[in-house]
């Protein structure tokens, strides 16, 4: 019963109709808690009595770490299942992944290097977690390469799927080195990310971006699996129904 | 395993191949029984190397399942393996080991029988060429070495991609004796070839997949 | 299948891939000699300081270990990929998994092994205090079966590719990334004369994940590579 219900919901035409109707209650809401977050962070907010106005970028750059992350994780999950089980769409949703989660970890690098710029006076320190996340941006690099260079879409699917699983068992281990590295050849910096406690005031964005960027991924991830399942079922004849009508 | 080697049968339910965007077959069904034949047939990029990869189990079907005596090959693993063995397009030896150092290898990869590495080699009419350097052996001669693994293990079902490439017309005879004498002694046989093949003792059935 | 006949395919197979070194014995001197001249360019581009040298050695070293282990690493399924050898692994009636560790084994001895040996005599060039090269030694000795073991899963993934070693690099060398550092300061600790239990045993510790994983993730590569 249950299997019957997963199977159906996990075939292509069903999820592409499914995704459909999904994508703007995601979307919509996205748009909303963002402009919230925005508006509470850049106005509301106090600035900050050390850092003054600069710190604001948190609320762009700590949600962009934490998706860089998650997105991986998400990435490796859907792999394994779709290696597993042999779930097409599955592997669509860790092929489409890919592209989203290194655009984050991008974003996160940058923003953490224009907030190091009046922090540290330059554009790049080798600060643990900017490092951390230039690594992550070289394991998406490397998963979206794999991808392209391999024709057959089913297997540089399962091929990814695997990529992703050694890299998911790898960012603790490269995480925990770095940051050991840094204490080793740094010493005690002045660390940004690490307040003890944060005000209210600066947390409630800070969570309204983090939730808005998560509905972001989802509907971001759900469109670019719609794609992925028109360009594999091109041939079938759910497919050309539908190429017809439009 | 308690199954037997007489009772197990290859059997295709509803397989389906696609390959860049061309459905090469689909729902096809057969079953290959101990003691008989599969000939493929079918024109140059009809699928007959993917269905015998899929049979094998390196290459996953579009649909459908392959079983080996009721089971799935996908869920036997090594217990499947070691009942069959394939020759390939790529002959699966090294030229810089001689043919008796390579069909130690292939022993040691499958479930090794009594048969000596010599009289393997003598089947498939290469004695004398024990010690050469496979580099040094003629293309067909290579080709039979690569054929001369199939009886270094013990194997009920034997999966051939085109044998008979670069044989001559007498390496094409030894090979169709070795053949025949493997199914009349309860083995089976998977196989695609250009050249006409000619057993005499065999249930043969034929699929041509450009039908 | 019984466990006698699975070690008895495991030695075949590493005593039939060093037959194959040995028959191509002059390709063997190519990652020592290129591990040497990269360490040794360094002196030349920053020059010949003994402070300075001493400073970067432990690093210089490693990176260059590194970068030979990953050129030579390319080959450890390219030769079995092209003659139809791999598919034959794949249908033994042996785990894959085991016949692949076999494969590293064989390519390590051969490849990384020769590093080992050769390393303390980088070490002399950079200039490392004796302490700093005996830990050296035995960084490489732990480290470098790590890079081969994580290498493979990246050769798995890409050896039916046309180009597949740019990919390879960008695959694997991120994940080089920890065994560099536990190792490289492992060295530089101890030309300082302090104790490096805690980085041998965490790269130790390395060792025996990678040895425990990439056996299953390189045969699952391979399958997906061949299908």
């Amino acid at each position: 019963m249950f299997n019957n219900f997963f199977h159906r919901m996990a075939s292509p035409k069903h999820f592409y109709r499914l995704a459909g109707i999904l994508i703007p209650w995601l979307a919509v809401p996205c748009l909303l808690l963002t402009l919230a977050g925005l508006y509470y962070g850049l106005v509301k907010a106090p600035p900050d009595y050390q850092q003054g106005d600069s710190y604001r970028i948190m609320f762009i750059h700590v949600p962009a770490a934490w998706m860089s992350m998650f997105i991986y994780v998400v990435m490796a999950g859907a792999g394994a299942i779709g290696l597993i089980w042999r779930i097409k769409l599955a592997e669509m949703v860790a092929i489409s992944s890919a592209p989203i989660g290194a655009s984050f970890t991008f974003l996160a690098l940058v923003t953490g290097s224009i907030w190091g710029k009046p922090m540290w006076g330059t554009w790049w320190v080798w600060d643990a977690r900017l490092t951390s996340e230039l690594i992550l941006l070289f394991l998406y690099l490397g998963v979206i390469a794999l991808n392209n260079a391999i024709d057959d879409k089913r297997m540089a699917a399962r091929a990814v799927a695997i990529l992703a699983l050694v890299g998911v068992i790898n960012i603790p281990i490269i995480h925990y080195s770095v940051e050991w590295w840094n204490t080793l050849h740094q010493g005690p910096t002045v660390t940004k990310f690490d307040k003890p406690s944060i005000h209210l005031s600066m947390l409630i964005p800070l969570l309204l971006m983090a939730v808005a960027f998560k509905l972001y991924y989802a509907f971001v991830v759900l469109m670019r699996a719609r794609c992925e399942v028109l360009d594999r079922e091109r041939n079938s004849g759910w497919v050309k129904e539908l190429a017809e009508k439009t | 395993m308690t199954q037997s080697k007489d009772t197990a049968a290859l059997a295709a339910h509803a397989l389906e191949c696609i390959r860049d965007d061309r459905t090469l077959f689909s729902n096809l069904d057969f079953r290959l029984e101990a003691g008989s034949a599969l000939i493929l047939e079918g024109r140059n990029g009809s699928g007959k190397t993917s269905l015998l990869r899929i049979l094998c189990g390196i290459r996953l079907p579009d649909a459908g399942t392959v079983t080996w005596g009721d089971t799935a090959i996908d869920k036997l693993g090594p217990d499947y393996h070691m009942h069959m063995a394939y020759i390939g397009h790529r002959d699966g030896i090294k030229l810089d080991l001689t043919p008796l150092e390579n069909l130690a290898m292939a022993r040691a990869l499958g479930m090794p029988n009594d048969i000596t590495l010599e009289a393997a080699l003598a089947k498939v009419d290469l004695a004398g060429y024990e010690d050469v350097l496979t580099r040094n052996l003629s293309a067909g001669q290579q080709r039979r070495l690569a054929l001369a693994r199939l009886l270094v293990t013990d194997t009920s079902l034997w999966i051939l991609d085109e044998p008979f490439t670069s044989l001559d017309v007498h390496g094409i005879s030894v090979i169709e004796e070795l053949l025949d004498a493997h199914t009349t002694s309860g083995g089976m046989l998977a196989v695609t070839s250009h050249h006409a093949v000619n057993l005499q003792n065999t249930t043969v059935q034929r699929i041509n997949l450009s039908a | 299948m019984n466990s006698d006949s699975l070690t008895r395919a495991f030695v075949i197979l590493i005593r039939r891939d060093l037959m194959l070194a040995v028959r191509h014995r002059a390709e063997m001197a190519n990652p020592i000699l290129f591990f040497v001249l990269v360490t040794s360019l360094f002196p030349l581009g920053i020059g010949a300081n003994p402070a300075l040298l001493q400073a970067v050695a432990p690093g210089v070293i490693w990176v260059a270990a590194l970068l030979a282990a990953l050129l030579s690493i390319e080959n450890v399924f390219r030769s079995d990929f092209e003659d139809g050898s791999l598919e034959q692994y794949l249908l033994s009636s042996h785990p894959l998994s085991v016949l692949v560790l076999a494969k590293i084994t064989a390519h390590w001895l051969v490849t990384g092994l020769p590093l080992l040996l050769i390393s303390p005599l980088l070490g002399i060039l950079m200039g490392l205090p004796v302490d700093a090269i005996k830990i050296l030694f035995i960084t490489l000795l732990l480290g470098t079966p790590v890079l081969s073991l994580i290498g493979a899963v990246g050769v798995a993934l890409t050896v039916g590719l046309r180009k597949g070693g740019m990919i390879l690099s960008l695959l694997v060398l991120p994940l080089y990334v920890p065994v560099l550092i536990f190792a490289s300061s492992a060295v530089d600790t101890a030309a300082t004369g302090l104790p490096v239990t805690a980085h041998l045993s965490l790269i130790a510790a390395l060792l025996l994940l990678a040895l425990s994983l990439s056996p299953f993730a390189t045969a699952a590569a391979l399958r997906v590579s061949l299908s």
